[in-house]
């Protein structure tokens, strides 16, 4: 057992070389989570608006969207948009910016289907209400579909913030330093406890995706009073 | 500043689809198959083993199953892998690994891995699908004088394992989609496949291209026979 090079190294796994160099380790892993989830939040929520709409030129193409992306490996979409770009622009991309992407188009997908589902389990009589009073369909969706809904939705969209955090690491195969790609560097640059090393970041994405899903599963016992019944 | 669209690229699929890369394709997906199925068999063994340890009440066996799930569901796969590949060292019997190291080390790790990460999800759906069943009918089984585990093969299980199987699948899918992430410490499925085609040819767009289809092929097959299923089942329950 060498647990001193998980102790010498510890801070290159929490920040990498940050402040002398760039950001790293599971500081960024979060920083790449956060911002990603971000994105797929409005992208996921406008394609599974489109998905619930009544119009085809608007549903199908929803249809086919999440149906692709879903129906693909996350690190498979990550090598295709790493590979993709410099077909189409002439330049690569930054990894960085790459990553970014393909979390969002990954992630959105599995968003959409939160938002379609959570819109669908609310009673059809809050739709009929609020056109009847004289909404449009757009204004029902906005100030009385929604925030009832996405209230709902909490839960299930923490947990696809946890599936997130731990896909981060796929972000290893293009070379984002974020803290799988840190310990192997630590791995490598020690090459004498690797079982210490990848156990010790197993327990780091271990305690941020633990607490966040007891976090979801309090907020779903406590939603649960105040569902909206048909 | 966003970068503009240019469109000079020759696309050549028939490169990638023809001679020694599609006999590279073929061979991937042949190991895509192989790696899944045998870590779908051992998954389904320890999930059921795992989601029945934790139905017999007795507090070390909850408190291990508990342990186990929670921690593979809330770390990532990949580092699984890492961590069995390169640290299994102190943890696997000597004689196993070196049993394993003059075969395939990095498929034997992948399916470890895999096995491990996918049972803890298999546990939770087997359950939740025990937990469907009323309890009464274990009840009544074992006053009809079953043991606990006839009780469970004959009665509970069977039905519990109807419900189960549109959950299963969509797991066995994701199966094949974490699959690729074998790739990462060399075995040569699908992924691996079109990254070495990449490497040889600078096909890449064409390559992983023609692998998301066969991905988005296999996925688009099990999500018909998931629905063919349920209709099938609707059908029969009323």
């Amino acid at each position: 057992m060498q647990w001193n090079v998980v102790i010498d190294n510890f801070d290159y796994l929490l920040f990498g070389a940050y402040p002398e160099g760039p950001l790293g380790g599971i500081a960024l892993t979060i920083v790449l989570a956060v911002i990603s989830i971000f994105g797929a939040f409005w992208v996921g929520l406008a394609v599974g608006l489109m998905r619930l709409s009544k119009r085809r030129w608007l549903r199908y193409p929803a249809m086919v969207y999440i149906e692709i992306v879903r129906g693909v490996p996350l690190l498979m979409l990550i090598l295709w948009f790493y590979f993709m770009f410099p077909v189409f622009f002439g330049t690569a991309l930054p990894e960085w910016d790459s990553v970014i992407i393909s979390f969002v188009v990954f992630t959105s997908a599995y968003v959409a289907e939160i938002v379609r589902a959570g819109v669908l389990a609310l009673p059809k009589g809050q739709m009929e209400a609020s056109r009847a009073t004289g909404l449009t369909h757009f204004q029902a969706m906005c100030y009385v579909i929604l925030p009832q809904s996405l209230r709902n939705m909490i839960p299930s969209f923490v947990n696809q913030f946890v599936s997130l955090t731990k896909d981060t690491s796929l972000a290893y195969v293009i070379g984002v330093v974020e803290l799988t790609r840190a310990a192997e560097q630590v791995n490598n640059r020690t090459l004498s406890a690797p079982m210490e090393i990848y156990l010790t970041i197993l327990v780091m994405y271990f305690i941020i995706c633990y607490v966040l899903t007891s976090f979801s599963r309090r907020l779903e016992r406590k939603m649960a009073r105040y569902q909206a019944r048909g | 500043m966003l970068p503009r669209l240019v469109l000079n690229y020759q696309f050549q699929w028939n490169v990638v689809l023809s001679g020694e890369y599609l006999d590279w394709i073929i061979k991937g997906l042949v190991v895509t198959c192989q790696i899944s199925a045998v870590s779908l068999f051992f998954a389904l063994v320890i999930g059921t083993a795992l989601a029945v340890m934790r139905l017999t009440r007795f507090k070390p066996f909850v408190w291990f199953t508990v342990a186990y799930t929670e921690f593979f569901r809330n770390t990532p796969l990949l580092v699984q892998i890492f961590f069995w590949y390169f640290g299994s060292d102190g943890l696997l019997p000597r004689p196993l690994l070196v049993w394993l190291y003059e075969r395939d080390f990095e498929f034997a790790a992948g399916v470890i891995a895999l096995t491990v990460y996918t049972s803890a999800f298999i546990a939770e759906e087997i359950r939740s699908g025990i937990n469907s069943i009323p309890k009464n009918q274990l009840e009544a089984s074992r006053a009809c004088g079953l043991s606990f585990v006839q009780a469970m093969r004959y009665v509970i299980l069977p039905q519990a394992f109807r419900i189960i199987i549109p959950p299963l699948i969509s797991q066995s899918l994701n199966l094949i989609k974490n699959s690729s992430l074998c790739m990462t410490i060399g075995v040569a499925e699908l992924t691996y496949m079109a990254r070495q085609i990449e490497s040889y040819s600078f096909r890449g767009f064409e390559a992983f291209t023609i692998n998301m289809v066969i991905y988005l092929a296999i996925s688009l097959l099990v999500s018909l026979a998931i629905n063919q299923y349920n209709k099938h089942f609707l059908r029969m329950a009323g």
